[in-house]
């Protein structure tokens, strides 16, 4: 018996015996997790079960909560991660956590879940690590054979239509990719005009004083800014030094023409074959979290700044509550120029900045209210005086 | 967790559904459309499981319109529902199965309006109103209290605007928006998104 619990034997034999496909209203949207058998020590050594059922076996890098849980968990929010993507006026940032764990065991605290699939689209993954980086390399050379044929760019939207229709497939099978394709739609020829928008922006992002909100601190000013300025000395060495004044204007006519076909795109794909477009998407264990977070503090008008230090934010806040997401925090920022990459971060560190940040903050707020007192009793002393007299 | 609702009057069809494309617990749009127009005269509202929806959806989308390059002339609105009707109930019993449920509406030259409704067990039945989902349960006597086959665009609409109501006060969703179109003989109309915002 003892082996038998140890090599799941029992398991895939109850999971013959019931009808294979429940066709149950509740059932589509939240199935159950796989109950393994909590006892058995070993069972993380062993290889997944062979499953057909949807959404059943959990697979390497991936977390269900499943063993360690002792009651069934009400909904399944799988993909033990928090990636994020979303557009503003100024690009898009895709921003993710980089801790690949296997139920219990962080197995890689340092895995890149963002890759760049050419200048202008990243990737942001979730769910089965070695899935993603399957379909990771499949979409890149789909993408790089249609630019090849076509002599255009694949638009983000086509990406996701691409990618979704390749997983199809597999639906119903273990393949368990989400993925938040985040990129820049543009045309080869708009390249002068949005190059001139880009030096413009990057001046002011760099020129714009810090009014940002409090939750940014001085590093992420600081390594940002030095990303602008890295910028700029790339621009500056690339194109010739274009006129401010002349690219302001340039700026209006380009900005004109975001949403119809140009512009920044975030797209969700999902192995089970959901495809989102929109403006903020969050996927992972950690979405919950993270979405709160974003939705509080997105505007479209965001500067630059403004959008790093939002979504370091949700990461950080969403690393924080959710066991499966941590370690480091991985932006990129994409723009009509291409991706850039900002220096990965520990959010440790950020952790111990904020604590500090709030005990000042206490110590602040109680010297106010001392000094507060101090006024009142002063004024107190007055009135008891008049009373007295009066 | 979603609905898709449609009324038929003497010479229109108005339908309406949610506009939330949920993950789990989490809304992950709040303007997401349910509605897939098959021809100028035409709409496919699809519900279901995540990926079969647009892909059952834009594969009866595409053949129609193919249909009509072919020939020169579009489907009709019963042809249309039978020939998604024949696709689902083909595809029930391979092993790639169809998870949607699907409410038909259109409009035709001859027969006048037309609502059908198509379970994912590929059951077809014209109807002079019908609801998909578990708002569905609260609705439907609603409907029937106050459906009249002579209905005006207007009453129509408040129909749809009592339905509506029913499900904000018992649905233990919150279903915050929905697509309202109407469907006669000049084409598709986009209505105003129900509810209207207060202060209008």
């Amino acid at each position: 018996m003892a082996l038998q619990d140890v090599c799941g034997f029992l398991e895939t034999l109850d999971d013959i015996s019931p009808c294979t496909y429940l066709p149950n209203e509740m059932g589509y949207m939240w199935r159950t997790p796989f109950e393994f058998d909590g006892d058995s020590a070993f069972h993380f050594l062993f290889p997944p079960q062979q499953c057909s059922r949807k959404n059943r076996a959990p697979t390497l890098f991936s977390s269900t909560f499943s063993s360690l849980s002792p009651h069934q968990q009400p909904f399944q929010l799988s993909h033990g991660t928090t990636t994020l993507g979303f557009i503003f006026q100024d690009g898009v940032i895709a921003a993710a956590d980089t801790r690949a764990s296997c139920k219990g065991l962080i197995c890689c605290p340092i895995s890149q879940k963002i890759m760049p699939i050419h200048s202008h689209l990243v990737v942001n993954t979730s769910g089965s690590g070695a899935d993603c980086m399957l379909w990771e390399r499949i979409l890149t050379r789909e993408m790089r054979l249609y630019q090849l044929r076509h002599r255009k760019r694949l638009s983000v939207n086509g990406a996701a239509k691409l990618l979704s229709m390749m997983l199809h497939p597999f639906k119903g099978t273990d393949v368990c990719v989400a993925a938040t394709l985040c990129g820049w739609d543009g045309e080869e020829t708009q390249e002068t005009l949005q190059s001139c928008m880009e030096i413009a922006d990057v001046k002011e992002a760099v020129e714009q004083d810090s009014n940002v909100s409090a939750i940014s601190d001085e590093s992420a000013q600081g390594s940002v800014k030095m990303a602008s300025i890295n910028e700029q000395d790339e621009i500056s060495k690339d194109t010739q030094a274009l006129n401010p004044t002349v690219s302001n204007q340039n700026t209006k006519n380009a900005l004109s023409t975001f949403g119809e076909r140009s512009g920044p795109r975030v797209c969700y794909v999902c192995s089970d074959g959901l495809q989102l477009k929109g403006e903020i998407i969050s996927v992972g264990s950690g979405s919950p979290y993270a979405y709160a977070v974003l939705d509080d503090g997105w505007r479209w008008g965001m500067t630059v700044d403004e959008a790093v230090a939002l979504a370091r934010e949700a990461v950080f806040r969403a690393t924080h509550w959710d066991a499966y997401s941590g370690n480091n925090v991985d932006l990129f920022h994409i723009t009509a120029h291409g991706w850039r990459r900002r220096d990965r971060e520990d959010l440790k560190e950020e952790y111990y900045r904020e604590r500090e940040r709030e005990k000042k903050k206490i110590k602040e707020r109680e010297k106010e209210r001392q000094k507060r007192e101090g006024d009142e009793l002063v004024e107190g002393e007055g009135d008891i005086y008049s009373v007295h007299c009066g | 967790m979603e609905y898709l609702i449609g009324i038929q009057g003497p010479d229109f069809v108005l339908v309406a559904a949610d506009n939330v494309a949920a993950s789990s617990i989490i809304q992950m749009k709040h303007d997401y459309d349910k509605m897939f127009k098959l021809s100028e005269k035409i709409l496919l509202l699809c519900v279901g499981e995540a990926g079969d929806t647009v892909q059952f959806a834009e594969y009866i989308q595409k053949n129609v319109q193919l249909y009509k390059m072919r020939n020169g002339y579009e489907l009709s609105p019963a042809a249309a529902a039978n020939f998604t009707r024949k696709n689902l109930a083909d595809y029930l019993r391979s092993r790639t199965p169809y998870h949607v449920n699907l409410l038909l509406a259109g409009y035709d030259e001859t027969d006048g309006p037309g609502l059908y409704y198509m379970d994912y067990l590929s059951a077809l039945a014209k109807a002079p109103f019908a609801a998909h989902g578990y708002g569905a349960f609260l609705t439907l006597s609603i409907l029937d209290r106050y459906y009249r086959p002579d209905l005006t665009r207007e009453e129509a609409v408040d129909l749809l605007k009592k339905c509506l109501e029913e499900l904000n006060k018992r649905f233990i969703m919150n279903l915050p928006s929905f697509t309202v179109r109407l469907i006669d003989k000049d084409g598709i109309h986009d209505m105003e998104k129900l509810p209207v915002a207060p202060g209008g």
